[in-house]
């Protein structure tokens, strides 16, 4: 049988590599699953295939042909389209709009109303969605059927190719039985499709095959109805592990406890405790509302029910905002250093003291002691190892790692009794990573709890003493050290997301 | 070969540190603010003596002192709407609250015959109210200043006539005192105009407050997950910048003898114009009262001295306004630079 498309040894790196020599084969009419944890080189085949990004060797077959697009623009006039999973749908235009912004019909500048309106019908109608009037405007619809109009884009063109990169994500049951019902269409008509899903369940129903990546390479490629999804996930975990960033350590009193936490729609039901010396870590898919879940603790967020006790205490806290958490001792390292931490403009000096302008700080009640913020801050400089010419220089100048490093400093000078850490590593360099393993450690054996959210399940079995796993909203499970496994934190990771599913 | 290393990097940190204290001893605060001041001053030397050398009149001890007992009302202003800019926030209200707050003294000294300090304080004790209400009404209802303080403009112009009754109200020499109070031939005004500008820069460079003022400006997001709650700061900025008009209003009712409910139409526009020639950011988190001043001080400096050269309005105000364009631009550049300068050292 001839393939319709294949990759030839294609690799690609970053800091570290993503791609190891893929060979994948897609056949004309066929369903192909790619299925791998976050951060396994998924998404990363996809943009190559679509011309989103290019591979640093190896090389593309279109059929038979050789096939090196630039731009998803080539890639698109090849046949080959592309599902985002992200929205870049623009809230403002109506749903007409959104689907043929490239190439809105029109006569010398106007737009002519009825052509885009009877094309956009029809792009509707092969997603199911023909009830939609094409007029209405993006802003008003939910973000199911936002996906479905993205879907719908990249449907509405004849393609041969075309690659849909979680497209279920936020669907219901009803829409994704849509979506499947336009996907048999497209293998009727010959065209190969590449599906990303972490919904093992529907991958299992659809795909003639599925290919597993882990760690950037293709380790298997199982035909539908040869294997079992236990296999599948065992699969995508396999690995040998570098423990040695964990020390034992004395685990202390309780020093946080959540007890029902719900904060709608992303956190269902969440409930744990924390004690002193503790590195405690978040794992889940995307989409389990993991950060949702500390922004919720943290009051950055409102929450709709649940209890959080601070301390040994056993009445709850009345955590409202941050405010209130950071007085309670509760310090939240953001997911998003740009805009949810840093002061780029300003001073690795200014941010570091950011929270903790205090007494220490102050002379004649109430002026800022310069002389004093400085030495600290170089303090906090070097024990860190921050790379700064000196504490003036600003924070939009410093690589991410040592922006990271900055915010660390900035709640351990705080001195905060729990810190919560949301992906402290993510992109930034290997080295700074283990620095940063390092200061979580050390937080943890000066009697500090810690709470750790990560995408990198590696990461979380290095450095925790312990790992809760939120699945679609719920804490499905908290493994100790002695009895994790990646399967079982893997399957438990995936357990809610079913039951989400026909709940919604 | 580790030791090595290691050897290394230990005297690098060691650098980092003596090198962060050197670099700060060696820019004090003040020096901070002179740096920042001298592209203004210059500017500001320049036109004097532009129209020094092109009038006959211009440089004398009577101009000089007929701009600098103009100036205060636009100061005091401009002191209230640096803070309200350096949160990324815009306050549209002055104007109208200025001629409120004016009213209010005229009522009060005329009518009620209140002493002249307690009608003071209730002057500006009106003014802040105005600017706390804009305050809460922005964070309550997270709306953008732009427009809380637009509905302002309007509803204090309406409560300004109503207060008083649509008249100017003439109060004779009970405020005129106020102006009359004269040391080293500048008014009372002026006088606490400058208390005023050097007080707010210093709460803005030295305090904690301040601090947090630039940061709300910067990045609020990160201000309040910081742990630092927001909303008080911005209700306090706005009452401040009120408060300033209820001054400004006292020194503008003292120089007139009387409070004109039409008083301070358009001031707010000048009050921007002057912090944004001062180099504050309308984008907010960078500012400085002291360049505000400047800023009064050029615009000041520039409509006397065309006046002084036969200038008609019309010609006054396309010179004025082209001021204010090239003002921003070079700022925009002078900061671009800057930036670059930091990227390349890194």
């Amino acid at each position: 049988m001839s393939f319709l498309f294949q990759t030839e040894k294609l690799s690609k790196a970053y800091a570290g590599p993503v791609l190891r020599d893929v060979d994948f084969t897609l056949c004309p009419g066929e369903v192909h699953a790619l299925v791998g944890e976050n951060g396994a080189g998924k998404s990363t085949l996809c943009q190559i295939v679509a011309g989103i990004r290019q591979p640093d060797s190896g090389r593309m077959l279109l059929e038979g042909k050789p096939f090196a697009p630039l731009t998803r623009k080539d890639a698109e006039a090849s046949g080959i389209r592309i599902v985002l999973q992200e929205l870049n749908l623009i809230e403002t235009l109506t749903i007409a709009e959104n689907l043929f912004l490239e190439q809105l019909p029109n006569r010398a500048g106007w737009i002519k109303n009825a052509a885009l309106e009877k094309a956009a019908t029809q792009a509707l109608t092969m997603v199911g969605m023909q009830r939609l009037p094409p007029g209405i405007l993006v802003s008003r619809l939910g973000i199911g059927q936002k996906q479905l109009v993205e879907i719908a884009a990249g449907m509405s063109h004849r393609c041969r190719v075309l690659i849909l990169d979680e497209p279920t994500a936020a669907l219901t049951a009803i829409d994704t039985e849509r979506l499947f019902e336009r996907i048999q269409h497209f293998k009727a008509e010959k065209v190969g499709i590449i599906f990303i899903s972490h919904h093992l369940e529907e991958v299992e129903a659809i795909a003639d095959r599925v290919s597993v990546l882990r760690d950037g390479e293709l380790v298997a490629c199982l035909h539908q109805g040869e294997y079992q999804l236990d296999e599948v996930i065992r699969l995508m975990v396999g690995r040998k592990l570098d423990q040695s960033f964990h020390a034992k350590r004395a685990i202390g009193k309780r020093v946080l406890r959540v007890e029902g936490l719900q904060a709608p729609p992303a956190v269902r039901e969440v409930s744990f405790d924390l004690s002193e010396g503790e590195i405690l870590g978040f794992a889940g898919l995307m989409g389990s509302g993991r950060t949702e879940t500390v922004r919720a603790i943290f009051g950055a967020d409102q929450r709709a029910a649940g209890k959080i006790y601070v301390g040994q205490s056993n009445a709850p806290a009345r955590i409202e905002r941050p405010s209130d958490a950071v007085r309670l001792g509760i310090g939240l390292l953001t997911e998003d250093r740009k805009t949810q931490g840093l002061l780029l403009p300003k001073p690795a000096r200014v941010n570091i003291t950011l929270a903790n302008l205090g007494s220490e700080l102050l002379r004649f009640g109430g002026w800022l002691d310069r002389d004093k913020e400085a030495s600290i801050s170089a303090k906090w400089v070097q024990r860190l190892d921050i790379k700064v010419r000196n504490v003036e220089q600003t924070a939009v100048s410093l690589s991410g790692g040592n922006q990271q490093k900055l915010l660390l400093a900035r709640w351990l000078y705080r001195d905060c009794k729990v810190l919560i850490c949301d992906e402290p590593t993510r992109g930034i360099d290997v080295g700074a990573k283990f620095e940063i393993y390092r200061f979580l450690n050390s937080l943890a054996e000066a009697g500090k709890g810690v709470i750790v959210i990560s995408s990198d399940l590696k990461e979380l079995l290095q450095i925790c003493d312990r790992i809760a796993v939120l699945s679609a909203g719920k804490l499905a499970k908290i493994f100790r050290r002695e009895e994790w496994s990646e399967d079982k934190i893997m399957s438990a990771a995936f357990s809610e997301f079913g039951a989400g599913k026909v709940a919604a | 070969m580790p030791d090595h290393i290691s050897d290394n990097s230990s005297t690098a940190t060691a650098s980092v540190a003596s090198d962060a204290r050197g670099s700060l001893r060696q820019k004090s605060q003040w020096q901070e603010i002179g740096e920042n001041s001298i592209g203004l001053v210059i500017v500001l030397i320049l036109l004097i003596g532009l129209f020094s050398l092109s009038t006959q009149h211009f440089f004398s001890a009577v101009t000089f002192s007929t701009i600098l007992n103009q100036v205060p009302a636009a100061m005091l202003v401009a002191i209230g709407m640096t803070f309200v800019l350096i949160i990324a926030g815009i306050d549209l209200s002055v104007g109208s609250v200025l001629a409120l707050c004016g009213g209010i003294l005229g009522v009060g000294l005329v009518q009620w015959h209140l002493p002249l300090f307690l009608a003071a304080l209730l002057c500006v004790a009106a003014g802040a109210v105005c600017g706390m209400i804009n305050g809460a009404l922005v964070v309550r209802f997270q709306l953008p200043s732009f427009i809380v303080t637009l509905g302002a403009l309007e509803a204090g112009r309406g409560a300004a006539y109503l207060v008083t009754n649509s008249q100017t109200q003439y109060i004779g020499s009970q405020i005129e005192q106020v102006n009359d109070a004269s040391f080293l031939g500048l008014s009372l005004p002026f006088w606490v105009a400058i208390i005023g500008v050097i007080l707010a820069q210093l709460v803005l460079t030295g305090t904690v407050f301040g601090r947090y003022l630039i940061a709300l400006g910067t990045n609020e997001e990160a201000l309040r997950l910081s742990g630092i709650d927001p909303r008080p700061i911005k209700i306090i900025v706005f009452s401040v910048s009120g408060a300033m008009a209820g001054l400004a209003a006292i020194a503008l009712c003292s120089r007139l003898a009387s409070a004109d409910p039409n008083a301070g139409s358009g001031f707010e526009l000048e009050a921007i114009a002057a912090v944004v020639i001062g180099g504050t950011s309308l984008m907010g988190g960078r500012g400085s009262v002291i360049n505000s001043f400047f800023g009064v001080l050029v615009i000041a400096v520039l409509e006397n001295g065309l006046a002084q050269l036969g200038a008609q309005e019309p010609v006054k105000r396309l010179v004025t306004g082209g001021v204010i364009v090239a003002a921003v631009i070079v700022d925009f550049y002078r900061t671009r630079r800057a930036e670059a300068k930091s990227r390349q050292l890194r």
